[in-house]
């Protein structure tokens, strides 16, 4: 049973989608939905428990074996992101009950959570499958139940916004699949540990360049990296409050997992940072998003949005530190996954504690929550504190690490430019802080107050998480930090 | 052990105080024996650790290489039995001063005076360089609470300045600053000669302390002073315990405690350049105490005498001697003494007469004699006149400036003592031998008795400093010598 | 340089660029789906035109018959059409919701009644 963890991982939550259509009635749904992903992270905390010591394993599916059939492989970093998805699930979907009742129509529920667990079947498969191909066809699953759960958003704009993502989702995968394509006419193969083995004598070649740049455009489209970013707001806006916080937790997590797979474990790390100029690159487009996605949310008006600026910015932050191409930014680039999914998932649950009570984030619906909704603002204020990188919260470790390889590197003005940033972020999160403290609640409103504990507490556990990561390290850092050497050594 | 109960103590108190929201009584009641426990714990390590003992706690592991730690040295004893002493006085005149004014939600403000007090243990106690940061963040964070405690918009403006100047140098500069020292040598440890030591690239230490130096906003070294003024639009015992003891006073800590142990003396003694911080602290001694003069509302005016007198002790420490640094940590006692017994005055003015103003103090000696003859007292030790605490510490910097052989400095601090006595003698002088302009039967009388308890206290802490300043001084002498 | 033995390259390349200039300049939303399609018709293309072994024959096992065109990219296409002919239907559902929401399926339009609201 132990050996087939693999693949369960994925099979689990696939069976359980359709398993949510037939059961349709009440809660069933939701039921099995919450079944499958702790299922799922108990799988997850399994393989790590396994991999942890180094060893890495592999799985071939139905017993056909690695050049012919699909491999799925698992060390540090796949199980850390396997974990890292069907942990945001299992915490996301106790809060979906609730607010999902309020904010999807009943006759949808079903359909809902069926999508919601082909988005995590999709997210589990990009994680830890070893095969090019498969890759492709775990990011189309999850990217359409994505575009699907997107458009189940109350406003109309969530269908725009959906139709958007769905062109700018496809032609990313299409990009990634053309690369797949190339590498496959070169090499003859699509398993990544066989490609590794076969695409380092010919890194001179053409098309292997052009395969190294359809693939990586294709992904930092789906990582939303600054200026492939212009799906996103709009996405994160205007979908049902638990879905944004899912996939601002995961989704672009995962497609960064993609970026570091492909360029340190396919192409390798000398043939993207030596033979193709990509630190210059990821670190012109990462500081501009870090500056200009920082600068945009401060004049947002609606929370939710600014958040969803304040991703892109975070995006730039992880994919500074790939940039580097050195252990320490490595470190800081993998641990500012957790740290900023965490953080994230925190604060658009908090909006969904919001959207729950006040039905809409705009700024002006935030006067006075501070005194109406103390539980609810206080989570937002440690996440805050967390985005912008405050000692005793998560984003501080990540920050620290971040400034620490800039210094390694001897890029002065790189390490400037990050604790600049950082009083960006706190402009935009202290505009929310002071309206929600310091503004009197409108007279002729509702009185709004905490909503209820099932959404108050996966809230508070998120919450607890990003302050948890930013005084005990050793987990967080100490895989990372593995993971990254992994990397690094592996090249 | 005892370290951490430092932190928990307060933070305790602060739990039992948010929950005692229906019983005023109970919850001041909590508040003093929170203070009393906490000032009692001090003393005991301060024994230990004058008797050479140098506790330390690991919190958490942080990371790798750099733990959240607590660790006890002489400086941080005494900042600790300062702050936490002055805390009891401190709630002792919250109680009068809240009550007298009426003012809304007691509870949250006690809540965090405990946290503030809390962080400032934390500071006082740090035992590495990046626990320091940490801790002194949380200070900020903590207090802003209590800057805004009237939550209307001069509140949010004056909370904004500080919130935004205090971050923004801590994360931009500060935060900076420690991770370049973890970068260089590779530890934020701090050890009695340094963590550089012998083969330190010397040009790299100047702009190094640079960062410490304008990076710890708290220390209002000019131009980062402005949060200080800002921060005056709180309650006065905020005003008084946190403007004039624990945050400002965590800031030179700070300042002191980096300069001894993460740069170590002797290697600032021989480092070129480092005059330049002895003129920027001078100047900020004379701009601040020039601007203070020209300030009609006498909390400002107090603010501004602030700024100038923690830049005596930021010179003190950049003298990079032991005369320096023990006349920096007396100066850190004796403007504590000094100063809160000025914002308790002012206080008190405020709570009897409404007055807040230099201009309306007029003639009111005769009417409040015993708030305005500790008033006086208070401001001959700012001035730094025998008999009191604030002529102990002057007269150490002043050693340390001959020894450090910058006769120009000691010109700057005897023309600023002068420029002080010009700030706050007039009041005295006002509020005594000048009449009244509104003639008639004053309208009010003398300040709460509680009130006049806290100044009493605080008057005595004036003198006593002076008449055992020999104990004082040992104390303070164990920091350079006693390890 | 060899043009016409890379012929299957070069229809893929303009096919490529129709399916993107119609994706990017027409403000159609149904118009974007078709360029979507032929877009990613070009890659298909692209796949399958590698698979080809010159002299090769079906890959079916059959007497006499030594060479066999590459079955893979052929079985990979198979799945890449799925995941195609997914997306066009639920690029088209969204249409549909789009057009019962707006009234409209032109781009501008939509993105002005976005900014009236």
């Amino acid at each position: 049973m132990i050996s087939q963890i693999p693949a369960l991982q994925v099979v689990i939550p696939l069976i359980g989608a359709p398993l949510c259509i037939i059961l349709r009635r009440g809660a069933l749904p939701w039921l099995v939905a919450l079944l499958v992903s702790w299922v799922a992270l108990a799988m997850a905390a399994t393989l790590l428990s396994q991999v942890a010591d180094g060893t890495v394993i592999s799985y071939a599916i139905g017993g056909w074996l690695a050049p012919l059939g699909i491999e799925y492989r698992v060390d540090v970093l796949n199980a850390l992101m396997v974990l890292l998805v069907a942990g945001t699930s299992s915490i996301v979907l106790p809060f979906a009950y609730k607010s999902v009742a309020k904010e999807i129509p009943e006759d949808r529920h079903y359909l809902f959570y069926s999508g919601f667990l082909l988005m995590l079947t999709g997210l589990l498969g990009m994680a830890i499958t070893g095969d090019a191909f498969n890759v492709f066809v775990f990011i189309e699953i999850s990217s359409l139940s994505s575009y699907a759960m997107i458009a189940m958003g109350r406003d109309r704009r969530a269908l725009s916004a959906a139709f958007t993502y769905l062109v700018m989702g496809t032609v990313g995968a299409t990009f990634f699949l053309i690369g797949v394509g190339l590498i496959y006419a070169v090499t003859g193969t699509l398993n990544m540990a066989d490609l590794a083995e076969r695409l380092p004598p010919i890194h001179e070649s053409r098309t292997v360049l052009a395969a190294f740049a359809f693939i990586s455009v294709g992904i930092l489209l789906k990582l939303a990296l600054f200026p492939l970013h212009l799906w996103l707001p709009n996405a994160y806006t205007y979908a049902p409050s638990v879905v944004t916080a899912f996939l601002a937790a995961t989704a672009t997590k995962v497609a960064l997992y993609l970026l570091l797979r492909f360029g340190y474990t396919v192409f390798g790390a000398d043939f993207v940072f030596n033979i193709v100029p990509s630190s210059e690159v990821l670190l012109a487009l990462a500081l501009a998003g870090v500056v200009v996605a920082s600068t945009v949310a401060i004049f947002q008006n609606d929370v939710k949005r600014l958040l969803a600026y304040s991703s892109v910015a975070q995006v730039g932050y992880i994919v500074l530190g790939i940039s580097y191409a050195n252990v320490t930014g490595l470190t800081a680039s993998i641990v500012h996954i957790f740290n900023h999914a965490a953080t994230k998932g925190a604060l658009f649950l908090v909006m969904g504690c919001i959207a729950y009570a006040a039905g809409a984030c705009r700024l002006e619906s935030f006067a006075g929550l501070g005194k109406r909704m103390p539980l609810t603002m206080a989570a937002f204020v440690i996440g805050g504190l967390s985005l912008i990188g405050v000692p005793l919260t998560a984003g501080f470790v990540s920050k620290w690490y971040l400034v620490l390889g800039a210094l390694e590197k001897g890029w002065w003005p790189v390490a400037v430019v990050i604790l600049a940033s950082s009083l960006l972020a706190a402009v935009y999160v202290w505009r929310v802080v002071e309206i929600a403290y310091f503004r009197d609640p409108p007279t002729d409103g509702p009185v709004l107050s905490d909503p209820p504990l099932a959404l108050l507490a996966p809230t508070w556990i998120l919450t607890g998480a990003c302050v948890y990561f930013g005084i005990e390290t050793s987990l967080s850092v100490g895989f990372s930090e593995q993971a990254a050497r992994f990397l690094m050594g592996g090249s | 052990m005892l370290l951490i109960l430092m932190l928990i103590i307060p933070l305790g108190g602060a739990v039992v105080i948010s929950m005692l929201d229906r019983a005023p009584n109970l919850r001041e009641t909590a508040t003093l024996l929170t203070a009393v426990i906490l000032f009692l714990l001090n003393i005991v390590l301060a024994v230990d650790v004058f008797d050479g003992a140098r506790p330390t706690f690991e919190i958490a592991g942080f990371i790798p290489g750099a733990p959240i730690m607590l660790g006890a040295e002489p400086l941080g004893v005494i900042f600790g039995l300062i702050a936490s002493g002055l805390w009891i006085v401190t709630s002792v005149y919250s109680i009068g001063y809240m009550r007298g004014k009426n003012e809304a939600n007691q509870t949250r403000f006690y809540t965090f005076f405990s946290v503030a007090l809390a962080c400032t243990m934390g500071v006082a106690y740090a035992g590495n360089l990046i626990s320091l940061f940490i801790f002194y963040e949380a200070l900020s964070l903590s207090t802003y609470p209590l800057v805004t405690h009237h939550n209307n918009e001069a509140a949010r403006q004056g909370g904004r300045t500080y919130l935004g100047v205090l971050l923004g140098t801590s994360i931009g500069l500060f935060l900076f600053g420690v991770l370049w020292v973890w970068h260089e040598a590779g530890s934020v440890a701090f050890v009695p000669d340094g963590v550089f030591g012998s083969d330190a690239n010397l040009s790299l230490i100047v702009p190094m302390l640079a960062l410490f130096v304008f990076g710890i906003g708290k220390a209002g070294v000019m131009p980062f002073h402005r949060w200080l003024p800002a921060a005056m639009v709180a309650p006065t015992p905020v005003s008084a315990l946190l403007h004039a003891v624990a945050v400002v006073k965590a800031g030179v800590f700070s300042v002191l405690k980096v300069t001894t142990y993460t740069f170590g003396i002797d290697l600032l003694a021989v480092t070129p350049g480092t005059d330049f911080f002895l003129w920027v602290a001078a100047a900020t001694i004379l701009i601040a105490s020039i601007i203070a003069l020209r300030q009609d509302n006498l909390k400002r005016r107090l603010a501004y005498s602030t700024v100038s007198q923690l830049s005596y002790i930021v010179l003190a420490a950049m003298l990079a001697n032991s005369a320096g640094i023990v006349g920096g940590a007396l100066h850190i006692a004796s403007h504590a003494f000094g100063k809160i017994t000025l914002f308790f005055c002012a206080g008190a003015i405020y709570v009897a007469a409404n007055k807040t103003t230099v201009s309306q103090l007029k003639g009111i000696g005769r009417v409040m004699p015993w708030t305005m003859t500790f008033f006086a007292i208070g401001a001959i030790s700012i001035i730094g006149l025998p008999p009191t605490a604030g002529f102990v510490s002057k007269w150490y910097i002043l050693q340390g400036v001959i020894d450090a052989g910058q006769p120009a400095i000691a010109g700057v601090l005897i023309i600023s003592t002068l420029l002080s006595a010009a700030y706050l003698m007039p009041i005295v002088y006002a509020a005594f031998f000048q009449v009244p302009e509104v003639s008639g039967a004053p309208s009010h009388g003398e300040a709460p008795l509680p009130i006049l308890i806290a100044l009493g206290a605080s008057v005595a802490l004036t003198f006593a400093m002076f008449v055992f300043a020999e104990s004082a001084l040992k104390a303070a002498a164990q920091i350079t010598g006693g390890i | 340089m060899e043009v016409h033995g890379h012929f299957n390259y070069w229809i893929v390349v303009v096919l490529m660029m129709i399916g993107f200039y119609a994706l990017i300049a027409r403000g159609n939303l149904i118009k974007k789906i078709v360029g979507l399609n032929i877009f990613q018709a070009s890659v298909f293309l692209l796949f399958i035109s590698f698979g080809k072994v010159s002299g090769g024959s079906a890959p079916i096992i059959a007497e006499g018959i030594q060479a066999y065109s590459n079955p893979l990219p052929h079985v990979l296409i198979l799945t890449a059409i799925v995941v195609g002919v997914a997306t066009t239907a639920l690029g088209l559902a969204l249409v549909v919701r789009i057009n019962e929401a707006y009234g409209t399926i032109e781009e501008n339009e939509i993105a002005q009644m976005d900014s009236e609201t």
